[in-house]
């Protein structure tokens, strides 16, 4: 077994832990060598539970409630994550790409698409990264991940995409 | 599938000789990158869902042919039809006229009246030499025994169609009081998945009756917010074909285009002026979305809103005189008015939390707009006069409303069983029509001025 392989079985453990401890409802997948989070990345929540091979965080997006651009804590893990990467790598520039499920008028969502990408901007900031090596974009509703009608689907379309 | 003109359709900018249109605003005519009348395979179906029944009956005796062979364009089909799909008219089927009658002499009222037809429509059609034919035709008061329109065109087929949408108009008025539509054209983007599951969008311009759809351009990224300019011969648009919006003006005829804004951020929701100079847009190149009005001959640019919370979607007065737009400065999008020299915006809608995206009646005294009510999105009608609502669809997820041209009809995209759809219905709500596309969604409907 590799050394992050075993790094990513304590964070995955770690994890499985913490959703015991505080949430006892969810099930907690068995461990073992082949041991997956199920539905992280839909929640957009689990920052670090695996590591890219160039040490980059693996979550690439971060999720928002119906109506709102605020970051709410898990996302914030994941914001943290990719500022700590952007620290370490002082040369990497990226682009957050806000999005906004389907519903409401197409105009309107382009705007809060521009909300969201600029509030991942701002917690970034904050964080230290230098807003030089940030652009934002959005893509309103125009562009969804889940093209369904239904809340599912637009859970999954309301997010920023942070692209390296 | 995939069909082959694919390849060669699929827009492809060069953008090395394009310069942005920034503080003095250089307009560079691009050529060649833009569609003219390109092939569009999906073809609109129009169909009427509520309102179909009670309209005055009406009789369009089938115009006589009078070449050799088929007729290249069933004229009195296409009048017949417009009119049905009005829903203020009942056109009499083929077997229940008494006669088919195509000249002025050979009409006897008496037969007509019989069968309760209030009006009655007749004519030919002759060839005049190859490719060149004459379309006459005329409308009378059946109970009042006179003639009430007569005209004579001369054309080549392929603007046979555009005579029967003419026809159909002057039949409108002079029977309603009120100016026909049948004329006008609808700009729409579709979306379609090819055959490696990538989106295609296009911009198409179809007739009125969903006929002659014409691929304007299209695009691997998103189009967005057609927009015709007041004559009818362009088209905005926003295009992400630079992977962010930008907002182009685009020559249906020629398919010349020029990029008007392309600014950090934001460039989205053109919309001209009723004379056709200036054009209001949203831009958030000073940090957040705010309008902004553009000269289009000037190359100047004025800044209208000026407000941390987002500021969009603005639509003129048909009189040019005030703008007005969606605005979250109250908490959730509201509509606002605002003068287009300046001034205190007025806030317009107040029941409900969510509404957006306006646009004026033709006559200035209404606006309609997205509305929502118990977590559906729907098309909403405000009366200026009393500022009262009404609500005139029951769907989910509608969209960009917009009124027809003539004021009788709101247009508006919606989705049904899965799928984009657009809908209209008529302002008394009476009439409802389902626009559906035979492959992908279409949505974002744009309805052309009068008489283009």
């Amino acid at each position: 077994m590799k050394p992050y392989q075993k790094l990513l079985l304590l964070f995955v453990f770690a994890l499985a832990l913490n959703a015991c401890a505080t949430k006892p409802e969810e099930a907690v997948q068995p461990i073992g060598e082949e041991a997956v989070v199920q539905g992280a990345a839909e929640e957009g929540a689990l920052a670090g539970e695996e590591l890219g091979a160039d040490g980059r965080p693996s979550v690439m997006r971060v999720h928002f409630a119906f109506d709102s651009s605020s970051v709410d804590s898990d996302n914030r893990e994941t914001i943290e994550a990719h500022a700590a990467y952007l620290t370490a790598n002082p040369s990497v520039n990226i682009k957050l790409e806000g999005h906004a499920d389907e519903r409401g008028t197409r105009e309107y969502n382009l705007a809060l698409g521009e909300r969201r990408a600029k509030a991942v901007v701002q917690m970034l900031a904050v964080l230290g990264i230098d807003r030089s090596r940030m652009t934002d974009t959005s893509y309103g509703e125009e562009n969804p991940l889940d093209e369904a009608h239904n809340e599912a689907a637009w859970k999954m379309n309301r997010r920023v995409e942070i692209v390296y | 599938m995939l069909p082959s003109f694919y390849v060669n359709s699929i827009l492809i900018l060069k953008n090395s000789d394009m310069t942005y249109f920034r503080k003095i605003l250089p307009v560079f005519l691009l050529t060649v990158l833009a569609f003219v009348n390109g092939p569009a395979h999906a073809i609109i179906t129009i169909t009427i869902t509520e309102g179909g029944e009670g309209g005055t009956p009406i009789a369009i005796s089938p115009f006589k042919w009078q070449g050799k062979g088929k007729v290249p364009t069933e004229v009195s089909d296409i009048v017949t039809a417009d009119l049905r799909r009005s829903g203020r008219f009942s056109p009499l089927a083929r077997e229940q006229m008494p006669a088919e009658p195509y000249r002025d002499k050979d009409v006897v009222f008496k037969e007509w009246r019989l069968v309760k037809a209030t009006a009655l429509v007749i004519g030919y059609v002759t060839p005049v030499k190859p490719d060149l034919y004459r379309v006459e035709f005329r409308l009378y008061d059946v109970f009042r025994e006179r003639q009430l329109a007569g005209y004579r065109y001369t054309v080549k087929a392929d603007r046979l169609r555009t005579v029967g949408h003419q026809i159909s108009d002057l039949v409108y008025e002079k029977l309603t009081g009120e100016k026909g539509a049948f004329s006008t054209r609808i700009a729409y983007v579709s979306q379609e998945r090819s055959a490696d599951k990538k989106r295609l969008y296009r911009l198409s311009v179809a007739d009125s009756d969903g006929a002659n759809p014409q691929t304007i351009l299209s695009s691997v990224e998103p189009l967005m917010s057609p927009a015709w300019s007041p004559d009818g011969k362009q088209l905005a648009y926003v295009s992400f074909e630079k992977k962010r919006s930008m907002i182009y003006l685009q020559d249906l005829k020629q398919g010349k285009r020029i990029r008007v804004a392309s600014y950090k951020g934001i460039n989205s929701a053109p919309a001209w002026s009723p004379d056709g100079s200036r054009m209001a847009v949203t831009l958030s190149k000073d940090g957040n979305p705010e309008i902004y009005v553009i000269n289009i001959s000037k190359k100047s640019l004025q800044r209208l809103t000026f407000n941390r919370a987002i500021d969009t979607e603005p639509a003129w007065s048909p009189d040019g005189r005030h703008l007005v737009f969606t605005s979250d400065r109250a908490g959730g999008p509201q509509i606002y008015r605002k003068p287009v020299t300046g001034g205190q915006a007025q806030r317009l809608s107040f029941e409900g939390n969510y509404n957006a995206r306006p646009s004026y009646s033709p006559d200035g005294q209404k606006i309609t707009m997205i509305t929502r009510r118990n977590g559906k999105y729907n098309v909403g009608v405000i009366s200026l006069a009393d500022k009262s609502m009404e609500v005139l669809t029951d769907t989910r997820l509608d969209e960009s409303p917009t009124f027809a041209p003539n004021g009788q009809m709101v247009l508006y995209a919606t989705e049904r069983k899965g799928r984009g759809v657009l809908a209209s219905v008529s302002a008394d709500g009476r009439v409802r029509h389902l626009f559906t596309l035979t492959e992908g969604d279409i949505r974002e409907p744009a309805w052309s001025p009068l008489n283009p």
